[in-house]
């Protein structure tokens, strides 16, 4: 059951991408810390680290496809594991889903999205948290679970934000 | 009323499958089946996808859109009979993840495939008393039919989510009116994984009684008759049962065709009309008249006469995918690979 309340304090996090921002220098972190290392004057930032809501957005900077899943991931293979770069600064790991592996690549857009991250067993917990899926430029086409592209799908948002 | 939709949302997993791919697995005309039926693919969620997730993906569309303040939502209601918990609200988690908390009120509501309609009127009722500023109702659902039986050629995934308030609405709900009667068509008991129905029983005392008596309550509640409506919406398990209760009630198939979804990504149960809603929102103009009768088994529908306003003239849509998206696209999957998502395979263990 320790895992119930480690993911709970997790929460903010996983579910709405909740980092901090150093009130002098401005860098973001994700996930949060305590004090900023960036700052020349480190020590004034303990305490004092500003909550700060990363928007979801990014681009593949890096990716793996994985073959021998982890446990819980068994139903997914293969599936993508990427390196996301966000605008406002750190690079998220995280999975993308919603994209066959041979149509992932660097420098792709996607956008943050709600998942089940696993389950402890069929009786224990549900965690949830974000995964990332491609960003839609205009959905067309139809495909199989082999050629599905990122621009073929729905499900991809198509996410133009305000 | 002095209340109605402010923003909306919808969601459907991007997997199909096609009842003539089912069909071969289980020895039946699956293509007969599908025509039969009128509904040509089902969405099928991902290994990854529930109600839960289905619900948060629809309604952060909803909060985007309508540029909503996540923190000025009073209540939230989540309709599934596909509740991934049988103790632990789904409300609380989709809340917790558009950022809803912690002062509103959250529950889940269950009434078979109109639970989400449900949902809607409890919201009117708070929003309508000045209770609170926007209530949340959620139509959602990732259903299930036993292999083999009828319902696995239709029962699918997907979910819409409505803001409801009274400032800034894009359809105003004249009026809402219900039925229900104890009717035991369809029902899926404690600890039970599949549903169970009652074949034909679920035709003429269940879907058609309910939805025309819902319909003619609502006519005469409202003064009005179908030629007065742009857009109809019903409940859909599948394709049939809609268009045959619109044509016994008056309905042209113009009326009907916004509204009809289910022949695209089958019958997402508890999203099944609010999907139907949504579409016909992502059309619709301003001053268009709409009505949209859901309906659950045990028995109850519910009605809905709204009209659209000017906000939907400039209501951003741009967030999110269009329903029309959804019915057009989507990558099919063989059958092994829907039982390997859906859960149909027996891995051993516990």
């Amino acid at each position: 059951m320790t895992t119930v309340a480690r993911y709970w304090r997790e929460t903010p996090r996983r579910y709405n991408l909740g980092g901090c921002r150093c009130p002098t220098c401005r860098t973001v972190f994700f996930p949060p810390r305590s004090v900023c290392p960036a700052c020349v004057t480190h020590r004034r930032s303990f305490g004092k680290m500003e909550p700060f809501q990363l928007s979801g957005d990014g681009e593949v900077f890096s990716y793996s496809i994985v073959h021998d899943a982890a446990e819980g991931f068994e139903m997914q293979v293969p599936y993508v594991l990427a390196l996301v770069k966000t605008p406002e600064g750190p690079t998220l790991t995280g999975q993308v889903v919603d994209v066959a592996p041979d149509q992932i690549r660097i420098g792709l857009r996607v956008h943050a999205t709600f998942r089940k991250l696993r389950e402890e067993g069929r009786a224990g917990v549900i965690h949830y948290g974000y995964k990332f899926a491609p960003v839609s430029e205009p959905l067309a086409g139809t495909g199989t679970a082999e050629s599905a592209s990122p621009a073929q799908a729905p499900g991809e948002r198509g996410r133009v934000r305000a | 009323m002095d209340a109605g939709i402010v923003s909306y949302g919808a969601y459907v997993p991007r997997y199909r499958i096609t009842p003539t791919e089912i069909g071969k697995v289980w020895g039946v005309d699956g293509a007969g089946m599908g025509i039969g039926l009128n509904v040509h693919r089902k969405s099928v969620p991902g290994p990854d996808e529930d109600t839960i997730t289905i619900s948060t993906e629809a309604l952060r569309v909803a909060l985007v859109r309508g540029a909503i303040d996540p923190q000025t939502i009073g209540a939230l209601y989540v309709g599934s009979e596909s509740h991934p918990y049988a103790v632990k609200p789904t409300a609380t988690v989709v809340a917790q993840a558009v950022g809803a908390t912690p002062y509103l009120t959250a529950a889940d509501f269950e009434f078979a495939c109109k639970a989400g309609t449900a949902a809607i009127q409890t919201c009117l009722g708070l929003v309508g008393a000045h209770m609170i500023q926007y209530g949340v109702a959620i139509g959602s659902d990732t259903s299930q039919g036993a292999p083999g039986d009828a319902l696995e050629y239709s029962a699918s995934a997907g979910g819409a989510a409505f803001v409801i308030g009274r400032e800034h609405i894009i359809a105003r709900v004249n009026h809402t009116v219900s039925y229900t009667t104890d009717t035991p068509d369809f029902w899926r008991r404690e600890g039970q994984r599949y549903p169970s129905h009652g074949g034909r029983f679920t035709g003429e005392p269940a879907f058609f009684r309910h939805v025309t008596e819902c319909a003619a309550h609502m006519f005469e509640t409202a003064g009005t008759s179908p030629k007065e409506y742009q857009h109809v919406v019903f409940h859909q398990p599948n394709g049939k049962f809609p268009q045959r209760v619109g044509k016994q009630l008056g309905f042209t198939d113009a009326q009907m065709k916004y509204g009809l979804v289910t022949p695209y990504i089958g019958n997402t149960y508890s999203g099944a009309a609010l999907i139907g809603l949504a579409n016909v929102l992502d059309v619709a103009k301003p001053g268009e008249r709409i009505l949209v009768v859901g309906y659950g088994s045990g028995a109850g529908s519910d009605a809905f006469d709204l009209v659209t306003t000017d906000e939907i003239a400039t209501y951003d849509r741009r967030f999110g995918v269009p329903v029309q998206e959804y019915l057009d696209h989507g990558v099919e999957i063989p059958y092994a690979v829907y039982a390997k998502f859906r859960g149909k395979i027996h891995m051993g263990g516990s």
